[in-house]
């Protein structure tokens, strides 16, 4: 946290509130105070630096130090809106300044030409309400490579044969391969397969005064202790502060949008720290508070003027979630792999972006990737093959054994938009500070089950390939708990069948904007953090030329 | 206590009678704490039990176990701090454990006084569900799911943890990062490569031989 911050008071009208400051709220924070409009951030969690980044499990997993707590904040969850919901926790997510960025993998894939007019090519899915985008990947493009040169990404341009087009090279080289990756890319050569170093939003030189990874291991669930993770938290906040126009005011829990009697967003309202209430005064509103939070707030907003919650005429707002499907597979070998050293990933799989529909006889695709992102407890807990013995000589020995030779094929995919599948507010459950829980509607359209199922096969097939002495599956069921919060408020040319337009603008309330998650109109292949970083440095240059055009002024 | 408890005792029983008179004569060893060690949460007694029944699940056989990592301590701190919702997990379950050890072996006092093939024998009956249980991955939430043993299963929770955490934290778990030696996880928290056996001659990245295109790369799928 720097000195230079400016402190607004509640009652001075600043030019922007943005709410959340996660991939999307860091990047739109710095993008708008550096270029001289006076923002204030309202982050729900605390404001963490480095030193709180502890290796500490139950810390960090059971304590909720990162995200959001089940006994504050808690979940109902039900498969159809016809169901009972009981109570269960549906979601992580990032609960600190710096959001969910703080904690992700950081696996930085494009989006391709396909995941934005998919729709069109496809023509309808029976039970899934698939559209295409209002823009293009020739849209996002220029977008896509601000963020890897300004936020930070590793990589090898031209390494897939299945890259989408850009502008540029990535600026700086892949970082250290793994030997899951060497294991990945023999076995995936041996199948006819591409494998390719893995683009990742993390530093492997030192770069912005941040320093490169030092392949500390833990990287899924943690936030990184020396800062080479490219979160909003390491590479945007900070710009963000340095403009001098930019507050960022952490343990501030908005509950409200304020609306004045002509229907424009007047402010935010939250709970400070101490459970009082302010009204942060603003000229426009962003919402950035993730694919959960940002449609809660939305309906929480609910008004006589807005009877079924703020900038929901179309009725979509918390609906057309996507969670992303996915199948793990797990191998171990006869060599020491030593995979807990470095970050999870380094070599990845395209080929089966895009699948045939007519030949596999399901929608989707997806991509795979060779990781080892368990941390020892959990490895101990649940790493080990099925049948292994739970307790006594063998299991230790099993442990010993094992946590050196064990890496996973991780195969991430599409999900597609379901109406039903939301995320909507339980009147019956409140949360600490009394407000309607988050209630999760979910399940998995049958297509992403099937390609769930065939993504297993494939890794499977790999871990064949590479020579694995054991190898399993982790069971593959209906989902009903995310992290990827996809597709909730989406962007659209229709204001029937979607909330926000092609500027983030909501389609009701021309001074009131949302991007994070819930802007995604499909869901891509399974790393969505990159779209919606991209997404925010483009938004942050629509609204600012919507802004200069006096289209905002209440 | 649990279904199906007095067959399994009884068979149990009958099979291992001779072993379990011999091992009644066998004098074995019992945690002695420190007269000055403050429990925040177990009776010295109630640390003894739960030692040995750490012990059973991560045992010292030539390398450290559970004792030398201090699960116990571990454990006496888990449940005023991160896991003080499970105190009645335990409040209950020792003294539902002390009438097990009863019933299938009358005259033995207490699981830490058994003999190791008792401890085996006691410990057998409460992981009912046993290897069969499928492995669940491990998300952001270790607590183990419901169970007809939550003692057991809680023990199991703590134990690992207990044995694998950060030997850095102050949960008084993992002393002197046994649980990670024996693992085979360097105690640093970085590193440089090579990392394994696999990437050590790795001669560096090359595009496939032949670019190989979409359709190309399904039919290698559709092959399979």
């Amino acid at each position: 946290m720097t000195t230079d911050q400016p402190k607004y008071k509640t009652s001075e009208v600043v030019d922007f509130v943005i709410v959340g400051s996660g991939a999307a709220g860091g990047v739109l924070a710095k993008e708008l105070s550096t270029n001289g409009f006076s923002v204030v951030v309202l982050e729900q969690g605390p404001y963490l630096t480095p030193k709180d980044f502890v290796h500490d499990e139950i810390k960090v997993l059971q304590e909720d130090l990162l995200t959001n707590h089940p006994k504050l904040q808690p979940n109902t969850f039900r498969k159809t809106p016809n169901d009972q919901a009981k109570l269960q926790r549906a979601l992580v997510y990032g609960r600190a300044v710096g959001g969910t960025s703080n904690h992700f993998t950081a696996n930085f894939w494009r989006f391709h030409e396909i995941d934005f007019k998919e729709r069109s090519k496809l023509g309808a899915i029976a039970g899934s309400t698939l559209v295409d985008w209002p823009i293009s990947y020739a849209d996002l493009e220029p977008y896509y490579t601000k963020v890897e040169w300004e936020v930070g990404v590793s990589g090898l341009a031209g390494a897939s044969p299945f890259d989408p087009p850009r502008s540029k090279p990535y600026p700086m080289p892949p970082l250290p391969v793994k030997s899951n990756g060497v294991v990945c890319e023999r076995a995936a050569r041996k199948l006819g397969w591409n494998p390719f170093p893995a683009p990742m939003a993390i530093l492997s030189q030192p770069r912005a005064g941040r320093s490169a990874c030092i392949n500390c291991g833990f990287c899924l669930a943690f936030a990184c202790e020396v800062g080479a993770k490219s979160s909003s938290l390491a590479s945007m906040i900070p710009l963000a502060e340095k403009s001098g126009k930019c507050e960022i005011r952490p343990n501030s829990y908005v509950h409200k949008i304020e609306v004045d009697e002509r229907g424009h967003a007047a402010g935010a309202v939250y709970f400070d720290d101490k459970k009082n209430v302010h009204l942060q005064k603003a000229k426009a509103v962003i919402l950035a508070a993730n694919g959960a939070e940002t449609p809660r707030l939305l309906l929480l907003s609910a008004s006589n003027k807005f009877p079924n919650g703020l900038a929901n005429s179309s009725g979509y707002v918390g609906k057309n979630l996507m969670f992303n499907t996915g199948a793990v597979s797990v191998g171990v070998f006869e060599e020491q792999t030593n995979d807990y050293k470095g970050y999870a990933v380094s070599r990845i799989l395209h080929d089966f972006y895009e699948l045939d529909a007519n030949k596999v006889g399901f929608y989707g695709g997806g991509g795979l990737d060779a990781r080892f992102d368990m941390t020892p407890i959990g490895f101990g807990l649940g790493g080990l093959p099925p049948g292994t013995p739970r307790w006594g000589k063998d299991f230790k020995a099993a442990l010993a054994h094992n946590w050196t030779r064990t890496f996973e094929i991780f195969g991430h995919g599409t999900s597609l938009p379901v109406e039903d599948n939301s995320f909507s507010v339980d009147s019956d459950v409140k949360d600490a500070w009394g407000l309607p829980a988050l209630r999760l509607t979910y399940k998995d359209h049958p297509d992403d089950l099937k390609l769930a199922h065939w993504l297993a096969d494939r890794s499977k097939e790999l871990l064949d390939a590479a020579g694995a002495k054991q190898k399993w599956t982790y069971p593959i069921d209906e989902q009903q708990f995310g992290v990827h919060l996809l597709g909730t408020c989406r962007m659209g040319q229709d204001p029937q069948t979607s909330v926000i337009t092609a500027d983030h603008q909501t389609h009701d309330v021309k001074n009131l904007f949302l991007c994070d998650g819930s802007s995604l109109v499909t869901s891509g292949r399974g790393q969505p953090t990159m779209t919606i970083m991209a997404l925010a440095f483009r938004a942050a240059d629509r609204i600012m030329a919507l802004a200069k055009r006096g289209d905002l002024s209440a | 206590m649990s279904r199906g408890f007095a067959a399994i005792g009884a068979t149990w029983t009958a099979a291992h009678w001779p072993s379990v008179v011999a091992a009644a004569e066998h004098a074995h060893k019992v945690a002695a704490f420190p007269e000055t060690q403050k429990w925040e949460f177990f009776t010295p007694a109630e640390a003894r039990e739960i030692e040995a029944l750490s012990s059973c699940i991560i045992p010292s056989d030539g390398t450290p176990g559970a004792r030398e990592a201090g699960v116990v301590y571990f454990i006496d701190r888990a449940l005023v701090t991160f896991s003080v919702d499970d105190q009645k997990t335990y409040r209950e379950g020792l003294p539902q454990l002390q009438k097990r050890v009863a019933e299938l072996f009358p005259g033995v006092a207490t699981f830490s006084a058994a003999s190791p093939e008792q401890q085996t024998a006691i410990l057998e009956s409460l992981d009912e569900a046993g290897s069969k249980i499928p492995p669940r991955r491990p998300r952001a939430n270790f607590r183990p799911n419901a169970s007809a043993q939550p003692l057991f299963e809680m023990l199991r929770f703590h134990t690992v943890a207990g044995f694998l955490i950060d030997p850095e934290s102050d949960r008084q778990g993992n002393r002197s990062g046994v649980g990670w030696t024996v693992i085979g996880r360097d105690l640093q928290h970085g590193f440089q490569p090579p990392f394994g056996f696999y990437d050590k001659d790795y001669p560096g990245w090359k595009p496939s031989v032949a670019a190989v295109s979409p359709e190309a790369s399904a039919k290698a799928a559709d092959k399979k």
